[in-house]
């Protein structure tokens, strides 16, 4: 364990005492240190006058090939404009970036090491709270590897309900991306009101689950309740407006010389490599590439609805825009359609070794006590096997992977996110471009640091 | 190849781990075409005879099926060779593998911690590492 | 110049002799706080609770709703703390927005020393203040451990209310404490002790 106090670490810079942890780690093992440890170790090491010192230096220096050395300069892990706790130590030739180290894990939580210590049922609760813009999708890969495990199927209504609260979901997701995109942008205007269409639709959440944020709507077997009465008029009501919202918000930005200038032609990789290094979602599908896992490998019925996947060309940054701009009506599209062709019936199965039983019951059957005792004291058992379970989160694939050894809690869940993935294109694209476009393609690629590192 | 399991839907193929690089390199070009690779994770069997299991998920953009590669390292210094070549993704992937599972990739471009701090003891993720945390003392214990 | 108004209360009968007595102790110090002296230290301790400039520090969950405090639903400025200072050397508060782990426990130290005297610090949410359902190896358990915590405020997340809420009684704090801020009274409480 790292024993680590606090006073010190601010006495000598918490960022020099990092580099030379890296340093001492890497003597300790008897390795030469990697290339991030090199670079991070550097830019951590030295103080303001020596980093003028380098600059000047630089300036005057010219390498062999004619070009001069490049100058560190480390953003984050504070920094309003990356979208949470990601910190990058970029190498600098002027405003040029020459190359960009993404330095991650400030927020890592030990989700999945606390999974393995929850019973299967409790550890959906940690789940939701990984990726906290995409919560209602965290949950939806993990249920349904936990259904696959058990090969249970779950009623049709709960399929429903669980497409239509996960288009819900993502709506409010692309909503906080297109608000914080466009505040680091410098258009702080789209921000209030893209957010006021967020609270309107985190109420619907709460309406139906409780909470504003990391519901623990969807259970193994089904959903946690079913719509409360007047939900669904207010979605109803929620979607009818959502598309002339989505039409001011293009009012604002299509158009806008300065979101146009700062957004063309910015943070473009050809498809062939953003597939090989795992991109997926709008940023891949603005390239071109049509993968969206809901049209190319179903799952909870969304063969039954009718929705278009949109494409964009370039694969720049103002096509990951408009991309996500009309997924947005795409999903209010598929709210609408769930919620016309809701079936009837049970939002749970029925299937009292895994699913609590009705609260009612509680009070009348001794059977349905002792079931319901039970499950919330030791949990219900899983059989043996393993699987991967993918879902389209409002980044891309966000996989599930869970080994059970049959016992009450998951041997082993890890969750592939799709920021963690998708935040590893960031440095070849980045070669080369100005450093204030930095920014852009950080927000392009709308990663949430709590799934990057879990 | 030692195994072909299908499980639930799943296909897994179970490799010798001399050979993986091998398999892996003839899997992502045509016919099979596994252009993507979706996810490296590995699972800790302390009392199996060799210690981690890595599973590889493979998507190929083309026919859209899935296919689960998966390896055993073993228990003293488990090594195991990189895909970093064949998939630019696995970089993260293994960084990852390594940070929290301590297994090791061979030809890896740049193997070092990823989310834990550089001076971290142990490899948190292995059934033997202590999930850690503080007990909450209620009043009553007092 | 009462900016703050003295505490009021029931009014006690006047014909008892020990009540009188209490009762002129009360303006004595009615008298001395309206005198110069005592009403600067008010005066500083209603402006800075009336303009609270809190630093961009999000880290998780609770950063949403963070943000969602400064839209105009809830709208933050409607108490003077709207303006989120990018530069911790800007801010007199620290709102801890999320579960703060063992990597980034020195950062934020770091931050928190760079903020200028007097500074208060708000935890926000279940998981800055006890680590809330993250018992585990990577996070720092409550973050009272690295800085000095003025208000808890509990949720997972909490609302934007609840976030509201202990703004207001970190108002209410400063408002009442006047001028030192917690870290120099517990510097205080460690040099009497």
């Amino acid at each position: 364990m790292s024993s680590r106090r606090p006073a010190e670490e601010a006495e000598g810079g918490a960022f020099a005492g990092e580099g030379r942890a890296a340093l001492e780690a890497a003597r300790r093992e008897g390795r030469e240190l990697t290339e991030t440890e090199r670079v991070t170790a550097e830019a951590e090491a030295f103080t303001p006058e020596e980093a003028m010192a380098r600059l000047r230096a630089a300036e005057e220096e010219v390498e062999p090939a004619g070009r001069r050395k490049p100058m560190l300069l480390n953003i984050g892990p504070q920094h309003p404009s990356t979208h949470g706790v990601l910190r990058l130590v970029t190498e600098l030739d002027g405003e040029v970036i020459r190359d960009v180290h993404p330095v991650i894990g400030y927020l890592h939580t030990g989700i999945e090491k606390q999974c393995e210590n929850k019973t299967w049922w409790q550890a959906i609760t940690l789940v939701t709270r990984m990726d906290y813009l995409a919560p209602f999708f965290n949950i939806h890969a993990y249920t349904m590897a936990v259904e696959k495990l058990l090969g249970m199927e779950i009623p049709p209504r709960a399929e429903y309900l669980r497409v239509l609260m996960s288009e819900l979901n993502r709506i409010t997701s692309h909503l906080v991306w297109l608000g914080t995109s466009g505040l680091e942008l410098g258009a702080i205007s789209v921000f209030f009101y893209t957010y006021r269409e967020r609270d309107e639709a985190l109420d619907l959440f709460e309406m139906i689950s409780g909470e504003r944020m990391n519901h623990r709507y969807f259970q193994v077997g089904g959903c946690a309740d079913d719509m409360p009465p007047g939900f669904e008029k207010a979605v109803r009501r929620f979607i009818e407006r959502m598309p002339e919202r989505i039409t001011e918000y293009e009012d604002l930005l299509s158009a806008n010389e300065i979101w146009v200038e700062r957004t063309r032609g910015i943070g473009i990789l050809p498809p062939l490599e953003l597939i090989g290094l795992g991109v997926t979602g709008p940023a891949l599908r603005a390239a071109g590439v049509d993968l969206d896992l809901r049209k190319a490998q179903p799952y909870s019925g969304y063969e039954h609805f009718d929705f278009q996947v949109p494409l964009g060309a370039d694969g720049d940054a103002y096509d990951r825009y408009l991309v996500r701009m009309r997924e947005m009506r795409e999903s209010c599209r598929i709210v609408e359609q769930a919620l016309d062709g809701m079936p009837e019936g049970p939002f749970i199965a029925d299937d009292r070794k895994v699913v609590l039983p009705p609260r009612p019951e509680l009070a009348t059957s001794m059977e349905a006590l002792i079931h319901h005792f039970k499950l919330v004291t030791e949990g219900f058992r899983v059989p043996e096997g393993e699987v991967y379970v993918p879902v389209e989160s409002p980044r891309g694939e966000l996989g599930c992977y869970l080994v059970s050894d049959g016992g009450p809690k998951p041997y082993r869940c890890h969750v592939r996110d799709p920021s963690f993935v998708n935040l590893q294109a960031l440095r070849p694209m980045a070669r080369g471009a100005y450093l204030a476009d930095l920014i852009t393609m950080i927000g392009s690629l709308d990663n949430v640091m709590g799934g990057v590192d879990r | 190849m030692v195994e072909e399991i299908e499980h639930r839907g799943e296909l897994t193929i179970e490799l010798r781990p001399e050979r993986l690089l091998e398999v892996a390199r003839f899997l992502a070009g045509p016919p099979a075409a596994f252009a993507m690779l979706s996810d490296v994770a590995c699972a800790d069997f302390p009392e199996a005879p060799r210690r981690f299991r890595l599973a590889y998920q493979l998507f190929s953009l083309e026919s859209g099926a899935r296919l689960r590669l998966r390896v055993w390292a073993g228990a003293d210094e488990p090594e195991v060779d990189s895909v970093t070549p064949i998939w630019a993704t696995a970089n993260w992937h293994e960084r990852e593998v390594y940070d929290l599972m301590g297994v090791r990739f061979r030809g890896h471009p740049d193997l070092c911690r990823i989310f834990m701090p550089h001076d971290w003891d142990g490899h948190p993720l292995r059934r033997d590492y202590p999930v850690g945390g503080e007990d909450v003392q209620f009043s009553d214990e007092q | 110049m009462a900016l703050i108004p003295p505490p009021g209360g029931p009014r006690a009968p006047r014909d008892d002799p020990a009540i009188d007595r209490d009762l002129r102790e009360q303006e004595v110090a009615d008298f001395e706080r309206s005198l110069l002296t005592t009403t600067v230290e008010r005066a500083l301790a209603w402006a800075r609770s009336s303009s609270i400039w809190p630093a961009t520090f999000g880290l998780a969950c609770c950063a949403i709703e963070m943000m969602h405090t400064a839209t105009p639903r809830y709208d933050i400025a409607r108490f003077g703390a709207e303006v989120f200072r990018a530069s911790p050397r800007q801010a007199d508060l620290l709102i801890v927005s999320g579960r703060v782990c063992q990597k980034m426990a020195p950062v934020l130290r770091n931050i928190y020393d760079q903020m200028l005297e007097p500074k208060w610090v708000i935890a926000m949410g279940a998981c800055a203040s006890t680590a809330g359902v993250f018992k585990n190896y990577a996070v720092v358990q409550g973050v009272d451990k690295i800085v000095p915590v003025d208000v808890y405020v509990p949720g997972c997340p909490p609302r934007p209310e609840s976030l509201l809420e202990g703004i207001l009684l970190l108002q209410r704090l400063i408002g009442a404490k006047g001028v030192p801020a917690s870290s120099e009274l517990r510097a205080g409480s460690r040099e009497a002790a």
